[in-house]
């Protein structure tokens, strides 16, 4: 005990400050690199160029058109499936209507290869902002209930577009 | 104790040990977030925001991003600063997709996964004339990126 006594009284200091130093550097580095991103998904589409296109036999079921007009500002003024108008409620965005719809098109069609084997075609207006579009795929593709997905119809793609 | 109180004729240091603690944390906590793959998103991107939007479970084995801010400028390589106007890409694809030829088999042209990141306000016509562009150099699947949100984004209209 008297031994280590006397061993206290030089004790050795660790120089600190160049770790310090290197501490803080690494620090402001990854602050600095630090940046908020938000999860990204997709959605995937597969749409072969229009001229390889081989005129296969007609698919059975025909077609859905999804017909969306712009107003000037490129904001949705009107959105149709087949014939089947979606204006839109004080609760409802007509997105919620055209899922609605879907979801009773796919549900009255029970079976395998039926609604959800059919095909959307997207028809928008050229000025129609891009966001529609996203939200029309979301309405149409699926739906989320009570933190579990279910799948509409997948098929879709874009109509040529025409200024 | 006596004998220590002699001794103090060193400078008295602060005790280091609870900042060193707390600096090692933070170090910790921001090594751990970064993340280095995403380098490819642009802050001049807006995506459209989805309620199902899902990342992709696997990696694409070869994507290629095109970008469109709401300027309706395209972004073909990451982090570049000019824009290209939908005439230069035309020309970068098809040069891209030869250059995918030139490769052989290991990959073909439909394998190649074209991720479309366009803002939300740019214009649908816009954002088909890249698709066309891509479709013309030969790419045929493509992965239209939304954002991830809680709400369905059916209301968002800023």
């Amino acid at each position: 005990m008297k031994i280590r006594k006397t061993k206290h009284k030089d004790k050795i200091e660790l120089q600190m400050t160049p770790m310090i130093d290197i501490v803080f550097q690494l620090l402001v580095f990854f602050i600095m690199t630090f940046k908020i991103v938000e999860p990204e998904g997709d959605f995937n589409v597969r749409m072969p160029p229009p001229a390889s296109q081989s005129p296969s036999q007609p698919p059975e079921t025909p077609t859905l058109i999804l017909k969306m007009t712009a107003d000037a500002d490129g904001n949705l003024a009107s959105m149709k499936l087949g014939d089947v108008p979606f204006t839109g409620t004080d609760k409802l965005t007509p997105f919620d209507q055209l899922r609605s719809h879907i979801v009773s098109l796919v549900g009255d069609e029970a079976g395998p290869g039926t609604a959800s084997e059919r095909e959307v075609e997207l028809d928008s207006d050229f000025n129609l902002k891009y966001r529609y579009d996203i939200n029309a795929i979301t309405a149409i593709s699926g739906y989320i209930q009570d933190g579990q997905k279910f799948k509409l119809i997948e098929k879709i793609r874009f109509a040529p577009s025409s200024e | 104790m006596k004998v220590v109180s002699a001794k103090r004729r060193e400078v008295s240091e602060g005790d280091m040990t609870p900042m060193i603690d707390m600096v090692f944390q933070l170090i910790a906590f921001f090594m751990v977030l970064i993340n280095f793959s995403d380098i490819d998103q642009d802050q001049r991107v807006h995506l459209p925001k989805s309620e199902l939007a899902k990342p992709p479970e696997v990696a694409y084995e070869k994507p290629i991003t095109l970008q469109m801010t709401a300027d309706e400028g395209i972004i073909l390589n990451a982090g570049a600063s000019d824009l290209l106007s939908i005439e230069d890409l035309r020309i970068a694809l098809m040069r891209q997709s030869q250059v995918i030829k030139a490769q052989g088999d290991d990959i073909k042209l439909s394998d190649v996964t074209v991720i479309i990141r366009a803002d939300e306000s740019a214009r649908h016509g816009k954002v088909l004339e890249m698709v066309d562009a891509a479709q013309q150099a030969g790419f045929e699947t493509f992965a239209f990126r939304g954002k991830q949100s809680q709400d369905s984004g059916f209301n968002s209209r800023e």
